[in-house]
């Protein structure tokens, strides 16, 4: 009886192993696309994923069916990229964790930094291409409802008792460190001593309204519900915002920002196991090519060739734009930019501001 | 081997079964959280999981999930209490909606219910102009989605229980004079209890680990509306595991606890089921 | 006399609470869903539940709910068999283990996971070696899906199972049957209503799992993202009219769902009365 038992105990055993193989079956699938991958050679199609940062979504969907148009022109092959969007910081975790990407765009340097300490990203990412692997640059601008009902000009509106203010979280979100970088350089710009600065910084996000956990929630309180004045943008998102909601809102750019540069990087460990190093080093240089930075231009980033950028330029006196320009020309000069240096780089920025117990938690203290 | 033998065969089979499953799905994982934790050290782990944001986390979500399942208790109550005693129009109708919440993605609740509340939604713009009242983005809009999801638990625990009890002892109750308060408070509330507890934790448990309908409706602000399990998900963010997985090994110490209340109220039940019988 | 004129007031107020209830935080949503999800008019609305994108997700959250409910089906049958036929110690901690998920945040099973399964698991060299990826593919989203609905068919067993007693099993065991005729001629016939009726509940509960799914899934579009997930995607994409039309597919699977609870119920009842 014992014995029979136990038998049946080993024969359970085995049905739930097998029971396990069976919903593994799926991973099977997900292993054949990386055969498939090593299989490119034979002209089928090549898979590349690419996790992306929050406001990247529409530039990705133009630039993928060019750099797709490309690659069969130039290689005779077909490839196929799947995008992921999300907050950058998670993106970056999820890649060191485990999400086979083949190339990452992320929000900032810091974030592809993450996926290179967990060992993915071979040093030197920033070099690997030109202007610190930042094919294209954004900066922070507000976004205010049409008529600028509360006069939001510069960024010491912000801290007006009267103004609610919508930025994501800089805890999570890339694009929100950037808003509160660009804040902390205006107020420093203002003579004020690192104690003033943080007292105005405090009163700013006393101010907000919604804190989303990324770029795009904050973009969707903001014209989609209706919260706050003000929200502070991705240039990108704002001119976004003016085109699929014409009318509605108006950017001001503040009299200072900053220069953001999201950083793009091949996922050396993963490429290499899906060999695809070649195909995503081709997919990240050709974000510098002509064509495909008229693309980013059209999509609001600031390209990184001058001659490009020169021709979306547009001189003005105006820091308010209430359209997209009918010409296609918008890129506002007519701003002070700093850059992360000027923080003394990523890690430092990090450490001094969004690190747990650092600035940034120091204003939410009671 | 302690076990009394049963005379029914198939022990061992089920027993495997059940362990492997279990183990695979729940045990495995849930030691690895507590694998993770124990990285850091007792007073660090303590610090941790009570720095005054984590701890206003709890807080806002301990609240709010109580005021809803309160809510779910008074609402679930009369529902029940409908759907068993009387008889109307649209009584099928209201019986099957009940179970929407589960069958509903948490995440499209989460965001009809925040675009029907904003200060210009269709109920939230009602609410602002005549009493100033903001849902969406305050403690009321968190507790309004949880009120959403914790709707069937009270309605299912109770509505069988009603169902048993014999309308003989009311009927009564009501000649030996007691008034209908008196009946439902004497006959049928001590009847009810026990279910009305185990519908109530449970239904305080889901939704104090909800995630998906919160997290729109929220506004997300430290200390005013970021809900604990965000709380995790933002720590995850920074890269933080220790700390993302100390704040979950509280949460899972409040849901042991939480289902340890219910058992110790099934066990009411099953009593005073026995005890009559 | 004076008792059920007193009930008729009160039943009154009792019955426009619930409507008005229901209504408010039920009906309204889904009347929202709906008329955003038509904004574009039928065409726009095709044209969003056909993109191709929004079929693979749906196929997608079929198979994870499908795979969720043959394991729940598998473990509730054999959990509640256990627990209500046979006497061992540790078996009530046993069905505290089993009913624990429910309680657990979805985050919080997301993460488990992803500590199990991720990279800076000891588990994950060996699962690579293999090629076998959990998480951030599809089984990961399978486990998670398995993990929020796993109590819900043992559950619905355990009580009918406790009600029906173990003397029709014994007997049979007696006169010498084998465990699998004993569940099929004897045991099933009593569980199959109550059976059907969880497999509905964890099917409803396995199609909108997104708090745990999302911890998992890695949000890679066509490959691992859900119909939920997909739902997120169209709305922060400012794309509200697509997200609610998706929701929609949601919400008529829903009320396909507990329509069939309904029949299903009815037809359980049907049967009792005609045993009786």
């Amino acid at each position: 009886m014992k014995k029979k038992r136990i038998l049946s105990l080993i024969v359970a055993a085995t049905l739930g192993a097998s029971l396990i193989a069976c919903g593994n079956t799926s991973s099977g699938e997900v292993k054949e696309g990386s055969d498939k991958i090593s299989a490119a050679n034979a002209g089928e199609v090549i898979e590349l994923t690419n996790v992306s940062y929050d406001p990247t979504r529409e530039l990705y969907v133009a630039y993928n069916e060019l750099f797709a148009k490309h690659y069969q022109e130039e290689f005779g092959k077909t490839v196929d990229v799947t995008q992921s969007h999300g907050g950058s910081g998670k993106q970056a975790l999820e890649v060191a964790n485990g999400l086979e990407a083949d190339v990452v765009t992320l929000a900032l340097e810091g974030d592809v930094q993450v996926v290179a300490d967990a060992g993915l990203i071979d040093d030197g990412f920033t070099s690997e291409f030109d202007v610190d692997s930042s094919p294209y640059t954004s900066t922070i601008v507000f976004l205010v409802r049409s008529g600028n009902p509360k006069k939001i000009y510069d960024w010491n509106d912000l801290i007006r008792k009267d103004v609610g203010v919508i930025t994501p979280n800089p805890k999570t979100s890339g694009g929100a460190m950037w808003n509160y970088l660009a804040a902390w350089y205006y107020f420093e710009q203002q003579g004020q001593s690192e104690k003033e600065i943080l007292d105005s910084i405090k009163k700013l996000y006393a101010n907000v309204v919604v804190l989303d956990s990324g770029a795009r929630g904050a973009t969707t309180s903001f014209v989609e519900n209706k919260q706050g004045d003000v929200l502070i943008a991705w240039e990108n998102e704002a001119f976004l915002s003016l085109q699929e909601y014409p009318g509605e809102y108006e950017i001001v750019v503040p009299s200072v920002s900053i220069l953001c540069q999201p950083t793009v990087a091949v996922v050396d460990e993963v490429a290499k196991k899906h060999g695809t190093e070649d195909v995503a080093k081709e997919y990240l240089s050709y974000l510098y090519s002509d064509e495909a930075q008229e693309i980013e231009a059209k999509n609001f980033y600031r390209p990184s060739t001058k001659s490009i950028y020169d021709k979306y330029v547009f001189s003005t006196d105006s820091n308010t734009i209430t359209e997209v320009p009918s010409d296609g020309k918008w890129i506002n000069d007519n701003i002070t930019l700093t850059d992360i240096n000027h923080f003394g780089g990523w890690k430092k920025a990090r450490a001094d501001h969004f690190a747990d117990g650092a600035n940034f938690d120091s204003i939410y203290e009671q | 081997m302690n076990n009394r033998r049963s005379v029914i065969p198939g022990f061992g089979i089920s027993l495997g079964i059940t362990i492997t499953i279990l183990s695979i799905v729940v045990l495995i994982p849930l030691c690895s959280l507590v694998v993770f934790s124990a990285k850091l050290s007792l007073s660090e782990f303590v610090y941790t999981v009570t720095r005054p944001r984590i701890l206003s986390g709890y807080f806002v979500s301990i609240s709010t999930a109580f005021i809803a399942s309160v809510v779910n208790v008074v609402m679930g109550l009369i529902l029940a209490w409908i759907l068993v005693r009387y008889d109307f129009k649209g009584k099928r109708f209201i019986d099957g909606i009940i179970e929407l919440p589960f069958a509903l993605p948490t995440a499209v609740a989460g965001i009809s219910l925040t675009h029907l509340t904003t200060t210009n939604g269709w109920v939230g713009q009602i609410f602002y102009k005549l009493f100033g009242i903001k849902i969406a983005y305050t403690r009321i809009g968190i507790t309004v989605a949880l009120i959403f999801i914790g709707i069937p638990f009270v309605v299912r625990s109770v509505q069988p229980v009603l169902e048993k009890i014999d309308i003989q002892y009311e009927e009564a109750a009501f000649i030996l004079g007691a008034d209908s308060r008196t009946t439902f408070r004497k006959v049928i509330f001590p009847e009810i209890l026990p279910a009305i507890i185990s519908g109530f934790t449970l239904a305080f448990a889901r939704s104090i680990g909800e995630y998906g309908s919160v997290v729109f409706i929220a506004g997300n602000t430290p200390y005013e509306t970021e809900i604990a399990p965000l709380l995790i998900m933002s720590e995850l963010q920074e890269y933080d595991y220790s700390a993302a997985t100390s704040i979950a090994l509280v949460m899972l110490g409040i849901s042991v606890i939480i289902l340890s209340i219910n058992a110790v109220a099934q066990g009411i039940v099953s009593k005073r089921v026995n005890g009559k019988a | 006399m004076e008792l059920r004129k007193e009930n008729k007031v009160l039943k009154y107020v009792l019955v426009t609470i619930s409507f008005i209830f229901l209504g408010v935080f039920l009906i309204l949503p889904l009347i929202y869903i709906v008329i955003t999800a038509l904004k574009d008019g039928i065409a726009g609305y095709v044209n969003a539940v056909s993109d191709e994108y929004a079929i693979k997700a749906a196929l997608l959250t079929i198979k994870a709910t499908v795979f969720a409910v043959i394991v729940n089906t598998i473990f509730g049958i054999s959990a509640a068999w256990l627990i209500t036929k046979y006497a061992f110690k540790g078996k009530k901690i046993l069905s505290t283990f089993i009913d624990l998920p429910v309680t657990v945040s979805p985050i919080i099973a997301g993460l488990i996971y992803v500590l199990t399964f991720g990279r800076q698991s000891s588990l994950y060299p060996i699962l690579d070696s293999y090629g076998i990826q959990i998480i951030f593919a599809v089984p990961g989203i399978v486990l998670a899906t398995i993990f929020v609905t796993f109590p819900f068919i043992s559950r619905e067993l355990i009580p009918v199972l406790t009600a029906q007693g173990s003397d029709e099993e014994e007997a049979a065991a007696l006169m010498g049957a084998g465990t699998a005729k004993i569940f099929r001629k004897v045991t099933f016939p009593h569980i199959k209503w109550a059976l059907l009726y969880g497999i509905v509940l964890c099917t409803a509960r396995a199609m909108g799992e997104f708090g745990a799914v999302s911890v998992l899934s890695g949000h890679l579009r066509g490959k691992t993202n859900t119909l939920p997930l997909y739902i997120e995607l169209l709305y922060q994409g400012y794309d509200f009219t697509g997200a609610f039309a998706a929701s929609s597919i949601l919400v008529v699977l829903a009320i396909v769902v507990l329509i069939l609870r309904l029949v299903i119920e009815k037809r359980g009842q049907k049967e009792l009365d005609l045993n009786k």
